[in-house]
């Protein structure tokens, strides 16, 4: 399975923010959900080539040739205008790329990590490639020690989490909200999968962390962070939970109405999930 | 220097009300020394040193110290000293106190010691059994001593490279009291240094940008066990030291090259090296035998120097711009940093020099095999327009990874020490087992000396030496430590505190010039 490919948007080669210690940090193109808050939204949607971008590019990195965009990464001067021009929440710079490519290019930073992470997009929409990716980096001599771990939104059916079982150390889940109506109106799914995940996962013991990006004023109400906060400790009490305060940072402009939440908002969520008795409640 | 010069420049001194009483003796020293001859060289090497391709780091005109010396304070807690009048201290307290007498003692460039020993080695015998609280208590008064009587953040203390309670008292006094002096060195080992005694020095690092890690077992290759980093990552053997340095601006030599690349190794720069060389061993042989400091000197008839364990170090900078230089020439549009060719020019560069150095014998420097100690030195305050050492510029350094790759060759060849200043964002603070991960990984890549600044503290590495950013604002109105000063000289000429990263370069010019 060394030859599968995957649609990469990105990648990070050191990242201390998407795991344990230093990490390479890849990003999938593509998720199933589409959320009001993304900080990556454009690496939600496939590019179907219409070419807008191209238009835009100030360095001619772009161009659409046979109907396809063409992106030249040796004149691409990062300037991103393609991205905020694309109304479909692509990106032209997205390309596949084979498992030995990746394991290549962890490989050369490799010794200054703790692990790799799978993010994305959504990862699990790519499973098979996460597979063959975590199994190549598993079964080599000197990258089997590196930590791995998917980066998930957790709407994924058991059967991915089964196909992923064998290869990954860990997945880190994002529990949007965990009012089914809220959950609804902010990635425009149901949760129900994703709490299946979170209950799955954690009785497998693969269950890294669970996190919740809390937005003020849409999924910041004290009463249903105490319900998801017991429907968690439920599954354990003694979880990582890592409550994250929404940045605008990165964000569409529907987002950009949010309020960052204040440092005693954020001390309020730690307390009602704390005084439910989570153990392990980490503010970020 | 004119006669009329001498009196301009200590009128200069005395009527500097800037200048504490301490700081105005130092200058009127080197304004007398100033006055002398200079060692005597051939013109080739006088007029290279007056156009400053070689600089000596205004050290003097007649060294009669060495510039830094590793005294063996082991060695001086067990046989007790003469010239100090003291017995072999009979616990801490005893201990601490021997030590400090001692320090008023220990000469160098700066005035001050600038090696306060392996302290956690060195005061082992006196603290066993001791929980890391008890010795917190015990030594703070000493170490805020540290701070108030030897003002100047090339006073340089080591730890490491085992975990002891010692060393983790020492760490807590550090974020604690937040003080300038005494600028730290943790000695990382890949086994023997255990990753909590890392992650409780990078919690460090975020108080108070210190210590700087190096890499142990690298260190002991080249310079053997007894080994200690001082003042601005000079690495040197205990019991010894280096009597000078010198450096070469790699920068201005290229600017001096006629011709194409392909002769500049071994035209324009075999040259150089060699000028550099007649300097360093006109100024080992005024100190070794006009000025005959060993011969004198209470430290070396006590046994706790030797002139055996002596060298000095060359010291070379500018590499980025010798290196674009050169890249220009040939209509290469790479930079240092930032272009595998580039690179691959900058190694080239530093290993020619390597070699030459290796070639050229040295009078009175045993301690490396009768040659110099390589060393990247990391600028002065009067330095513009130079990027220090080996380093890439301030403001283009590239991502982590790359600026890794990019200096990481260089290290093996700087017995004497290399340092590059890397940046962390604070998100790092939540996660310090990724600057462990970067430390570990360095040290497996052959990197010798790794120094980390972050925004959010109050100090900058300016050239190496810590200064408090709060001492920096208020430096008009004097400022207790004088490595401040220089400090305030470097982010005038280079902003070193604006830079991507942050921090940068140094040394130790006096009242210089």
């Amino acid at each position: 399975m060394a030859g599968a490919k995957g649609l990469v948007s990105g990648v990070i080669p050191f990242s201390s923010v998407d795991g344990p210690g230093n990490r390479f940090v890849l990003f999938l193109q593509g998720c199933n959900f589409d959320c009001i808050a993304c900080h990556n939204p454009h690496t939600i949607s496939p590019c179907n080539d219409c070419g807008l971008c191209a238009h835009v590019c100030p360095s001619g990195a772009l161009s659409l040739e046979h109907g396809f965009v063409r992106w030249n990464d040796a004149l691409c001067t990062s300037a991103e205008l393609c991205i905020a021009r694309c109304p479909y929440d692509a990106t032209p710079k997205a390309r596949w790329h084979t498992v030995d490519e990746i394991v290549a290019d962890i490989r050369a930073h490799a010794p200054y990590l703790s692990g790799v992470t799978v993010s994305g997009g959504e990862a699990t929409q790519q499973a098979a490639f996460v597979r063959a990716l975590f199994e190549a980096l598993r079964d080599d001599d000197t990258l089997g020690r590196l930590h791995r771990l998917v980066d998930s939104n957790g709407a994924a059916p058991q059967d991915v989490w089964d196909e992923l079982a064998d290869a990954m150390d860990g997945a880190a889940i994002d529990l949007k909200a965990f009012d089914d109506e809220v959950h609804r109106r902010m990635t425009g799914a149901s949760n129900a999968l994703v709490l299946r995940s979170i209950e799955l996962l954690a009785a497998r013991g693969s269950l890294h962390e669970v996190r919740l990006l809390l937005l003020p004023g849409v999924n910041d109400r004290l009463d249903d962070l105490a319900r998801c906060g017991a429907w968690l400790h439920r599954v354990d009490p003694n979880l990582r939970v890592k409550v994250i305060g929404f940045r605008r940072h990165g964000v569409r402009p529907r987002a950009a109405q949010v309020d960052e939440p204040s440092a005693a908002e954020m001390g309020a969520y730690a307390e009602a999930l704390r005084g439910i008795g989570l153990t392990n409640v980490e503010l970020v | 220097m004119a006669q009329a010069n001498v009196r301009d420049l200590a009128r200069l001194v005395i009527d500097d009300p800037t200048l504490s009483y301490r700081q105005r003796v130092q200058r009127l020293a080197a304004v007398a020394e100033g006055a002398l001859e200079g060692v005597s060289v051939g013109d080739a090497c006088r007029v290279a040193l007056e156009e400053r391709v070689v600089c000596d780091m205004y050290e003097g005109q007649a060294p009669y110290r060495p510039r830094y010396l590793l005294p063996d304070y082991e060695r001086a807690l067990r046989q007790g000293s003469t010239y100090l009048e003291l017995p072999p201290p009979g616990d801490l307290n005893e201990a601490l106190w021997f030590l400090a007498a001692m320090y008023s003692q220990v000469p160098s460039i700066t005035g001050y010691p600038v090696y306060l020993g392996d302290l956690d080695t060195v005061l082992a015998p006196y603290v066993e059994g001791w929980s890391a609280d008890r010795i917190v208590d015990a030594l703070r008064p000493f170490w805020r001593a540290l701070d108030r009587t030897l003002p100047d953040a090339f006073v340089h203390a080591n730890l490491g490279p085992h975990d002891t309670p010692f060393g983790r008292a020492v760490l807590r006094l550090e974020r604690e009291l937040q003080q300038v002096v005494p600028n730290l060195t943790l000695k990382v080992h890949p086994d023997l240094t255990p990753d909590d005694y890392l992650l409780d020095a990078v919690r460090t690092v975020f108080a108070c940008a210190k210590p700087h890690f190096v890499n142990h077992p690298m260190m002991v290759g080249d310079l053997g066990e007894r080994y200690g980093v001082v003042s601005c990552y000079n690495s040197l053997k205990i019991g010894g030291g280096a009597h000078t340095l010198v450096r070469l601006d790699l920068s201005a030599a290229a600017r001096r090259h006629q011709g194409p690349t392909e002769t500049f190794v071994d035209d324009t720069l075999a040259r150089y090296v060699e000028l550099t060389g007649e300097l360093l061993e006109a100024r080992i042989r005024h100190l070794v035998e006009c000025a005959r400091f060993y011969d004198h000197d209470w430290l070396a008839r006590e046994g706790l120097i030797s002139l055996e364990r002596f060298s000095a170090m060359f010291g070379v900078f500018g590499l980025a711009e010798a290196v674009d230089l050169l890249m220009e020439h040939d209509g290469r549009a790479g930079r240092y940093g930032h272009d595998d060719g580039a690179n691959a020019l900058s190694y080239r560069i530093v290993e020619a020099v390597a070699a030459r150095v290796a070639e050229r014998p040295l009078p009175w420097c045993e301690g490396f095999g009768g040659r110099a100690l390589l060393h990247a030195q990391s600028g002065i305050d009067s330095d513009v327009g130079v990027t220090a050492g080996t380093r890439v510029p301030i403001g283009t350094e590239p991502s982590l990874p790359r600026h890794l790759r990019t200096v990481a060759p260089h290290h093996r060849l700087f017995a004497a020490g290399v340092s590059d200043v890397l940046h962390f964002d604070d998100t790092a603070r939540r996660n310090p087992r990724a600057v462990i991960d970067v430390i570990r990984g360095a040290f497996a890549q052959g990197m010798r000396d790794v120094t980390f600044n972050l925004d959010s503290n109050d100090f900058i590495r300016i050239t190496g030496y810590l200064v408090r950013k709060s001492d920096l604002a208020r430096i008009e109105s004097g400022a207790r430590h004088g490595s401040t000063f220089l400090g305030a000289g470097s982010e005038a000429e280079a902003h070193p505190s604006q830079r991507a990263p942050h921090r940068v370069v140094a040394s130790e010019r006096l009242a210089g010039s």
